[in-house]
């Protein structure tokens, strides 16, 4: 399919199944399986590609179905999944049914991989996996090793984002049989792993940024006060296009970046859309909120669905001060007369 | 619903790199040579022999056709060309206008006649055209212009007064933005473009000092100026639709938010391989905006290659790219102590002087930020 066919097929899915009831009845704990099911009757969650060549050359089809699911703010798992199957398949592992939780190895989490004779012993307390209650299995990248945890045995206590959506802490005590580790290949290290889940992180701010300004013009034109719209009032026109700059930047720069990513450049445009994602995201809720006044405020209208979800995902998979920090470290190894070069060349 | 606007992604192509380098090469060359050294600003910068070498190069008028001196290159090649003379602090100042602008304007709405006798000089770097658009009362309210041209024998007598008009006293040619026929109830009829020699008779340049100390820019005035039927761009009347269809060429270029680029490279030098923290956050901000502003510009001048009109895009360039030119100073400010002094030798030091004392002028050439915003508010559909 073309990625704006996967677009197509993704909006009718998400316009039918993740309703704003949906989304509030998942931040009560009810799963939405016809909606689960239906993702995973689409295919969407293999939209990366197979991994087998280490390309990415599936990500425009997975940013179609991501943006997509960004503006209905679906409560689902997809971006995690979508990653979890991808390493799986990159090593080679079993691809497990159902919604996939994944860790990476990295910061203050430690996950310990201990060889016992024809198995591994794995063993590590994680502070914040999304989605991990609800998870089939849980999939671990570490520096250079693949685990798959298979069904999904680990003290879990739950914790919830911003946005309602699961990110438990976990507890891991394992033994897992030697088909269910594999080396990792070139290009699903740790570092690489979370490049690539911080740019679909990326990607499904994209389109919640996009829905929130179009919420937010077309109530600047409905709501009227002082005997005109609001958004006939300069000092409102100004904020609206402030939050609209802010939402083309966050755009261009996640395009730029799955292009980057599939031009083999992951390891700059993923942290770089990340960072501008999570820039646009603060000043664009920011604004939003004000234009839209109390009723934005209220838990019966469906900005929140939008803004809370983009509140969290800012700092999963880093935020923008993890990147500016690990940008800084790459500029810098250019040189000060290596600097322009680096631009020109991306 | 989907949003009001687009960036399509743009790829140069593989042609823009051999150019690239052979840019790069020649400025090596002609700054060891002595021919330039470089300055932050693109409008301060003015160097008549540095234009004429480039022209030699054929890096002037690059896009136009070969019968009128161009070199029937894309826009990407020219974007090229002009992204690595700006973040060299090059001296493109002389040729600016007439390269951007006024050759464009000629080729679009000249004659025939006109396109020969100036589109040539323009891409050899011979002539340097002005804008001759704000006046004492006007600025941001073009329409409100008052300078007349009178229709006389054999052409128009021109009569008022241009002010902020860079580099008039350096230049050859203006195109001025006169008032042909007077106000009626649409106020932005009965404006015409006349293409002033500005050695003619009644005019008088006076170059106004800024708050920087330089003398760019100018005012202009006309005294009872004869200017020949034939200088007339375009048709009589039609000024204003004239002027209003190149906004998005003058908005959207790497002019918009290199300005201060300079000062990264040297603050980049400054701080070394192994900056503290504070800094290094600095520096990989400011990478991940200006590979955005980058992509988006270069996005514009993709449209633009395409023979789109993209106003609302161009204007978020624009706002964006002046805002992220002037954070760069004010950041760097904090992060480096007795940093803003000039004399001396120390280029970082000199380099944030001229960034913070530039500054101002970023968000009011070319369009202020309050003028933008109102035209992407038009644009979401506010307006």
């Amino acid at each position: 399919m073309s990625d704006s066919l996967v677009q197509d097929a993704a909006i009718r899915v998400f316009a039918d199944l993740s309703p704003p009831a949906t989304v509030n009845a998942a931040e009560s704990g009810t799963w939405p399986t016809k909606l689960w099911d239906a993702v995973a009757a689409a295919g969407f969650l293999d939209a990366i590609g197979d991994g087998e060549d280490g390309s990415l050359a599936g990500l425009a089809d997975a940013a179609a179905v991501l943006g997509a699911a960004g503006r209905h703010a679906v409560p689902l798992p997809l971006a995690d999944t979508m990653l979890a199957r991808w390493l799986l398949r990159r090593a080679k592992l079993t691809v497990p049914d159902g919604p996939l939780a994944i860790v990476v190895e990295g910061g203050d989490d430690r996950v310990d991989l201990v060889r016992t004779g024809g198995s591994w012993r794995l063993s590590g307390a994680i502070g914040a996996v999304p989605w991990a209650r609800d998870a089939k299995a849980l999939v671990i990248a570490t520096g250079s090793k693949v685990a798959l945890v298979a069904p999904l045995r680990a003290a879990i206590e739950k914790r919830t984002n911003l946005a309602g959506e699961p990110c438990d802490a976990v507890s891991l005590d394992v033994t897992l049989a030697a088909d269910k580790i594999a080396q990792a290949p070139a290009g699903t290290d740790a570092a690489t792993v979370y490049r690539l889940g911080a740019l679909l992180r990326a990607i499904e701010m994209a389109g919640a940024l996009e829905e929130m300004l179009t919420l937010t013009v077309t109530y600047a034109n409905d709501r009227v006060q002082f005997g005109r719209p609001i958004g006939k009032f300069q000092a409102v026109q100004q904020q609206l296009a402030l939050a609209a700059e802010q939402v083309a930047a966050a755009c261009v720069a996640v395009s730029a970046g799955i292009a980057g990513a599939i031009g083999g450049d992951l390891a700059f445009t993923a942290g770089a859309a990340k960072l501008r994602a999570g820039e646009a995201a603060g000043r664009v809720a920011d604004i939003v909120h004000q234009v839209h006044g109390a009723i934005g405020f209220t838990h019966e209208h469906r900005l929140h669905h939008l803004t809370r979800r983009l509140w969290s995902w800012r700092d999963e998979f880093g935020h923008e001060g993890f990147w500016a920090l690990e940008l800084g470290r790459l500029a810098a190894a250019q040189g000060a007369d290596g600097l322009w070069p680096f631009f020109a060349a991306r | 619903m989907s949003v009001a606007f687009r960036f399509d992604p743009v790829t140069l192509p593989p042609a823009c790199e051999a150019l690239r380098r052979a840019v790069r090469q020649f400025l090596a060359e002609a700054r060891a040579s002595g021919l330039w050294t470089p300055s932050g600003d693109f409008v301060a910068n003015h160097s008549a022999a540095f234009s004429q070498a480039i022209g030699a190069h054929g890096w002037i008028g690059m896009t136009w056709s070969k019968r009128y001196g161009g070199h029937e290159r894309s826009a990407l090649e020219r974007y090229v060309v002009t992204e690595e003379m700006l973040v060299a602090g090059a001296p493109v100042a002389a040729h600016w206008i007439g390269d951007r602008q006024s050759g464009p304007l000629l080729l679009r709405f000249g004659t025939e006649a006109q396109r020969h006798e100036f589109l040539p000089r323009i891409a050899r770097g011979e002539i340097f055209f002005c804008i001759g658009m704000s006046e004492p009362d006007t600025g941001s309210d073009l329409a409100s212009i008052r300078t007349r041209a009178d229709k006389v024998d054999g052409g128009y007598r021109v009569n008022g007064r241009k002010v902020w008009t860079s580099h008039a006293h350096r230049s050859h040619y203006m195109i001025a933005l006169c008032r042909t026929s007077p106000a009626e109830s649409d106020r932005h009829k009965g404006f015409s473009q006349l293409l002033v020699d500005l050695r003619a008779p009644g005019i008088s340049i006076r170059p106004i000092r800024n708050l920087a100390g330089d003398l760019d820019f100018t005012e202009v005035t006309f005294d009872d100026v004869f200017i020949p039927d034939d200088r007339m761009v375009g048709a009589e009347g039609d000024g204003w639709k004239q002027v209003t269809s190149e906004l998005a060429y003058e908005r959207s270029g790497p002019e918009r938010f290199v300005s201060t680029f300079r000062l990264l490279v040297e603050f980049q030098r400054r701080i070394g391989a192994n900056p503290e923290p504070r800094a290094l956050e600095a520096l990989g901000r400011f990478t991940a905006h200006l590979w955005t502003l980058r992509r988006m510009s270069l996005s514009v001048a993709g449209m633009l290659q395409a023979g789109e009109m993209p106003n609302l895009e161009a204007a978020m360039v624009k706002d964006l790219g002046n805002a992220f030119e002037r954070e760069i100073p004010e950041l760097v400010r904090l992060l480096a102590p007795r940093g803003q002094r000039s004399g001396g030798n120390d280029r970082f030091e000199e380099t944030l002087a001229e960034a913070v004392l530039h500054a101002p002028s970023f968000t009011l050439r070319g369009g202020t930020r309050e003028i933008l915003r109102g035209i992407i508010a038009r644009g979401l559909g506010l307006r």
